[in-house]
């Protein structure tokens, strides 16, 4: 642990609250991510996992406190520029592109910092060069086989495994992951691991997880939110003992 | 990360979309149709056919390929179509000067109206779009230019950069229909474009688009602007065909004529708006003996295109098209 705790954070964020119309859905969560880690965010439905990613990734205006991305502010930022500056997230429900086609969902990712996008006197065929890495990010994922297909008619799990290639196509620095496995079967679940094992060289991952298994699996550090509130942190060991924890987790099959 | 070899070959991406090649033969033969077909049917008819069919492009521009539906696209039409037959009536410009007129007024008016609408989504933006279109309806009914309830009348067709005699509608028809072609390539060029890409993205899922980085008002904007200089240019053109520019051009009847259009030839299709705004141009036509009835009637087929058709008259023979051929290929 002394190793790691050397390593400076990469988001920083201070007193987030987050109140709707009176209710406080997040309140005064202090999170610090470590760079190059896995950070996995759990809790009971309700706790406010969701909301903090919103609030991470400037999808939802915090109502007070500050959000640092490597020492930088970017409270007021709006969430496109969040993603410029290298902080990618995905979503609960799978964000494809349904009617675009699986290898057009990935470049979709790719042109972006071509600086082309508002271009609409240019043919499509200045799109061609990123073809082939296109085709890499979608063989890393083992859709190579669903490159032609729209992205609606994939099953469950590739949609998932699909979001992930148009999220890495834009090699974030951080990435966050809600909810990577909801919804899979047990053999998704493992690919989806792994594969977030992988991707996890050199990058920095927080992720919104109910499956424990992979969170005791790969996370470096657990934080516990329960109504809004952090119960705890610390790595699962420590985490998987507190007696708040459990409490918290009574009743919906949770840690043990 | 390493190529792998099953990398190598160049994705099929193009299996999809239709062949480039096959649209190039169709997009020719209707050119050369349209080309002679003045000497079979009445050229201002069919003048008249190609103003709406470039108007429903325009708007389909919006509505098909960003997900916005506009409800006060008459503003640009018409507003466009008041500034250019100013222009030429009152100012004694020459025609091409007109149009560029109302083209540059649409392409504002849309630059200044997307600001206001695009912040909103769904029927707000609708109703944004309405609540504007009408009060520039208002505007044009007290502004002393417009000619109020008369309009500009008797707007006449001097020669086309002081060559071309415009003058005979045989001539004004193929100076429309190169205007027309023009248009229609501008709007098949941005769908398929790098910005056409994007624009698809955020109509398919927009908080996807703007958590990969893109900020998508902006793009929306564009698309917005766009499609309204697009509109002004359908609108300026119907001017030198009719002579006149009229409160008709700016009412929300016209905003909801265009939404027609789209819907029955089918939305987000490149062929649907014109042959929609083909069907509705020819019944107004051919029907107006029937007076009031007419309306009954678009009411009727606008009913059966929602409730029966969803995509539209190009949008089911795709699908039909499609359906075949995906079903011959699966093993």
């Amino acid at each position: 642990m002394d190793t790691v705790s050397d390593v400076p954070y990469i988001v920083e964020a201070t007193g987030l609250t987050k109140e709707f119309k009176g209710f406080a859905a997040v309140k005064n969560v202090d999170l610090r991510i470590r760079r190059n880690t896995i950070h996995a965010l759990i809790g009971p439905n309700g706790a406010g996992k969701t909301t903090c990613f919103n609030l991470i990734t400037k999808f939802l205006e915090p109502t007070r406190g500050t959000i640092r991305l490597n020492g930088r502010d970017i409270t007021r930022t709006p969430p496109a520029d969040v993603a410029r500056l290298g902080m990618v997230r995905s979503f609960q429900i799978s964000a494809t592109f349904p009617h675009l086609t699986v290898v057009d969902n990935v470049r979709i990712a790719l042109q972006r910092p071509m600086g082309n996008s508002f271009h609409f006197w240019k043919s499509e065929s200045s799109l061609d060069s990123l073809n082939e890495r296109a085709m890499a990010l979608l063989a890393d994922v083992d859709l190579t086989t669903y490159a032609d297909h729209l992205a609606v008619e994939l099953p469950y799990g590739r949609k998932r495994a699909l979001e992930i290639a148009t999220t890495l196509a834009l090699d974030p620095e951080m990435l966050l992951l809600d909810e990577p496995t909801s919804g899979m079967g047990r053999e998704d679940i493992a690919r989806t691991a792994d594969l977030i094992r992988r991707v996890s060289k050199n990058r920095t991952i927080l992720m919104v997880e109910h499956n424990l298994s992979v969170v005791a699996d790969l996370s470096d550090t657990i934080t516990v939110l329960a109504r809004g509130e952090i119960l705890t942190e610390g790595p699962y060991a420590e985490v998987s003992k507190n007696p708040q924890v459990i409490e918290a987790y009574m009743g919906t099959g949770g840690a043990h | 990360m390493s190529t792998s070899p099953t990398t190598a070959a160049p994705p099929a991406a193009t299996v999809r979309t239709p062949r480039t090649g096959m649209l190039a033969l169709f997009g020719i033969a209707a050119v050369a149709v349209m080309l002679v077909a003045p000497f079979g049917v009445y050229p201002v008819f069919l003048m008249k056919v190609m103003c709406f069919a470039l108007f429903a492009c325009a708007f389909n521009l919006l509505l098909g390929y960003t997900g916005l539906l506009s409800f006060g696209h008459a503003m640009f039409f018409g507003g466009a179509a008041y500034i250019c037959a100013h222009t030429i009536k009152v100012l004694g410009f020459s025609p091409e000067i007109g149009i560029l007129a109302g083209v540059a007024f649409a392409a504002f008016l849309g630059l200044l109206a997307g600001l206001l609408a695009i912040r909103r989504q769904g029927i707000y933006f609708a109703m944004v779009t309405l609540a504007l279109a009408q009060m520039f309806f208002f505007f044009c009914l007290q502004a002393p230019f417009t000619g109020g309830e008369d309009g500009l009348q008797g707007v006449p067709r001097r020669p086309l950069f002081g060559l071309i005699d415009i003058s005979k509608d045989i001539n004004l028809y193929y100076v429309v229909l190169a205007i027309f072609v023009f248009g229609f390539l501008v709007i098949y060029r941005t769908i398929h474009s790098p910005f056409g890409h994007v624009l698809k993205a955020i109509r398919e899922n927009e908080p996807r688009a703007i958590s990969l980085g893109y900020r998508a008002n902006q793009y929306k904007l564009l698309a917005f602007v766009l499609s309204a200089a697009l509109t002004g240019l359908a609108g300026s053109t119907k001017v030198l065909v009719f002579q006149l520019a009229s409160l008709t051009d700016v009412a929300w009847q016209m905003s909801g004529e265009v939404v027609l259009m789209t819907l029955v030839g089918g939305m987000g299709t490149i062929l649907g708006p014109i042959v929609g705004a083909a069907i509705i141009v020819t019944m107004q036509n051919y029907l107006a003996g029937l007076g009031e009835w007419v309306l009954v009637i678009q009411g009727v087929i606008f009913v059966a295109a929602v409730s029966l058709f969803r995509r539209g008259i190009v949008g089911e023979i795709i699908a039909i098209v499609s359906y075949y051929r995906s079903g011959k290929q699966q093993p």
